[in-house]
């Protein structure tokens, strides 16, 4: 009788903390959220509240959309995470399939420089990739272009990428790599039709890993593509919210409205990511 | 058994090394060249030694407030460290029970702010604590405590401690997501043989699961200390480059921003910024060899 109680109790106890912390996570989120459609009488007056048929009003919508192009700035931001994305991908399947699968002379080296990007932020550098992007500006790829921003955060992704695929390179079956050989199919033709519909879903994994800080990122944006026409969401919102700080119905929307992409690719991805962070740490 | 020929490892590899060469490690190692050059007032450059570093170390005029960002930067891990990390290992190990029922969605949920921008979460949190709204002050009064609500943010003596505690808040699910991933791969065998032995729930945590997991605890750890030390976002969305209220909020990050770019009278220094970063760049480098070589050998040893 006594132990029932006990597990009955602890069980308790468990989703007393575990639900109080999930409520603590959601609550800001949701705040933001339900006060983002309510007008500013609704949101000084009772924020708390959810929007009723007096208080709810998308004004703050209507400002943000007039006084800041924010699609435009949301184009950026997709523009350069998905290209950025596709190229991490790319390059990071060819070097991981080359390091893993060609046993060549200075293989350990090369992956040691690479796995070095993992642990040092790319942002010390700063200072000289600045200088960088103001030597490529005749190329079109200097200050105020989405092209470097895309090629630092290649670099910046590449590092991990590499790594996990390479993992993964090295569980795909021997045999399976000879056989096509034997066949006398070419290197190409191994890597671009066996090999990476094979690594698929790892493919995936690191896809979310990379893209998330990316879309993110404000640093970057801020010191290399300040300029209104490249600005990334990121940096719209910070520099948004700078400027009108005092009119809480924009402030409120244009944070809903960077929240929003984000929850939306969650609701799909999650499981995905969860599933990838826990198969990654215990190895 | 040559398969291979030399063109097939350059084509390969050659995108990623070459973009990874240029934007990455060619801009670390000029950063670092560029730490022992001075630069004039007509922003012509000159080698000068470690004229940079004496200055930034013992100068006071760029001392104090290195010190002071240095100070600011260590509370602020520590506060991650010792706040951050048993939450998350809490929330893991009540998870990590069997017969939880909705483990995957309270999973889900605590996990969702560490997808967010820094940015997003800087000012939510702000509007949340603003004493203009009064969300937090109300909160507080319905337990009672309305009286100690303070503008906390704009206090110096709570400024920092609060901005750490918002970044423990969004990253709280990153070491809960490690740790859980590590105490479902303990085998099944071992705990059993304990609980066969007569172990109490709470000993078998403490004395063999905890021991298990101390590998993972060295990893967060690590993961936390690079990104403290490289952090900006957080504070300039919320504090501004300025790092106020008089800079006590100032951290690496938002110090080699104002040496780069210069503030108010004082004119950016890129040479000086690279001086900061190469600064920046031994603490995190001699961070990742401590646990490298020390931690996680020891570690090994103590699991296995």
């Amino acid at each position: 009788m006594n132990t029932k109680i006990g597990k009955l109790s602890s069980t308790a106890f468990t989703h007393l903390v575990l639900a109080g912390y999930t409520l603590l996570a959601m609550f800001p989120i949701v705040l933001i959220m339900i006060n983002s459609v309510k007008s500013r009488d609704g949101i000084f007056d009772n924020p708390l509240a959810f929007p009723t048929s007096e208080t709810f009003s998308l004004v703050g919508f209507h400002k943000v959309l007039a006084k800041s192009p924010f699609l435009h700035f949301f184009q950026n931001s997709l523009t350069v995470t998905i290209v950025s994305l596709v190229l991490i991908l790319l390059f990071a399947a060819m070097a991981a399939w080359a390091l893993s699968e060609y046993k060549f002379r200075g293989n350990r080296w090369l992956a040691v420089y690479l796995a070095f990007g993992i642990m040092v932020p790319i942002r010390l550098g700063t200072v000289s990739i600045l200088k960088l992007a103001v030597a490529l500006e005749p190329f079109h790829m200097g200050v105020n272009t989405l092209a470097i921003l895309i090629l630092v955060y290649v670099a910046q992704g590449l590092p991990l990428a590499v790594m996990i695929l390479s993992e993964f390179m090295q569980q795909i079956p021997k045999e399976l790599k000879e056989a096509a050989r034997c066949d006398g199919v070419g290197e190409f033709k191994i890597f671009f039709q066996i090999i990476l519909p094979l690594i698929r879903p790892a493919v995936a994994t690191v896809a979310v890993f990379t893209m998330v800080p990316i879309w993110n990122d404000l640093w970057f944006p801020l010191i290399l593509a300040p300029g209104e026409e490249t600005q990334t969401v990121t940096l719209g919102v910070q520099q948004f919210i700078g400027q009108y700080v005092t009119d809480w119905n924009a402030v409120l929307a244009s944070l809903s409205l960077a929240v929003l992409p984000v929850l939306i690719m969650y609701v799909f991805a999650s499981r995905q990511l969860i599933r990838g962070i826990t198969a990654g740490a215990v190895k | 058994m040559k398969r291979f020929s030399f063109w097939h490892v350059v084509v390969f590899l050659a995108p990623a090394v070459l973009i990874y060469t240029v934007f990455s490690a060619y801009p670390l190692l000029d950063t670092l060249r560029l730490g022992f050059y001075s630069t004039s007032d007509t922003g012509a450059q000159s080698w000068s030694g470690i004229a940079n570093y004496t200055k930034l170390l013992t100068d006071p005029q760029w001392s104090d407030a290195f010190w002071n960002a240095m100070r600011n930067n260590l509370k602020f891990f520590a506060i991650h460290l010792c706040i951050q990390n048993p939450i998350g290992l809490l929330l893991a190990a009540l998870l990590s029970l069997k017969g939880v029922k909705g483990a995957k969605a309270y999973q889900t949920v605590i996990f969702l702010p560490t997808l967010l921008s820094v940015v997003i979460i800087g000012f939510i949190w702000q509007l949340i604590l603003s004493p203009l709204w009064g969300v937090s002050e109300k909160l507080m009064g319905y337990v009672g405590l309305a009286d100690y609500f303070a503008p906390w943010l704009g206090q110096e003596s709570s400024a920092l401690i609060t901005l750490a505690l918002m970044s423990v808040w969004q990253f709280v699910g990153i070491p809960m997501m490690l740790i859980y991933a590590s105490l479902i791969a303990i085998p099944e065998e071992i705990i059993e043989a304990a609980v066969v032995e007569g172990a109490s729930p709470w000993r078998i945590f403490w004395q063999i699961r905890l021991p298990l997991i101390l590998p993972t605890l060295g990893l967060v750890t690590i993961l936390t200390f690079v990104g403290n030390f490289n952090a900006f976002d957080l504070i300039y969305s919320v504090k501004g480059a300025i790092a106020g209220p008089n800079y006590s909020t100032d951290i690496l990050g938002t110090f080699f921003y104002r040496t780069f770019f210069g503030y108010q009278s004082q004119i950016g220094s890129p040479t000086m910024g690279a001086t900061v970063a190469t600064t920046m760049f031994i603490i995190i480098l001699g961070g990742v060899a401590v646990y490298t070589y020390l931690i996680q050998r020891k570690l090994q040893r103590h699991a296995f």
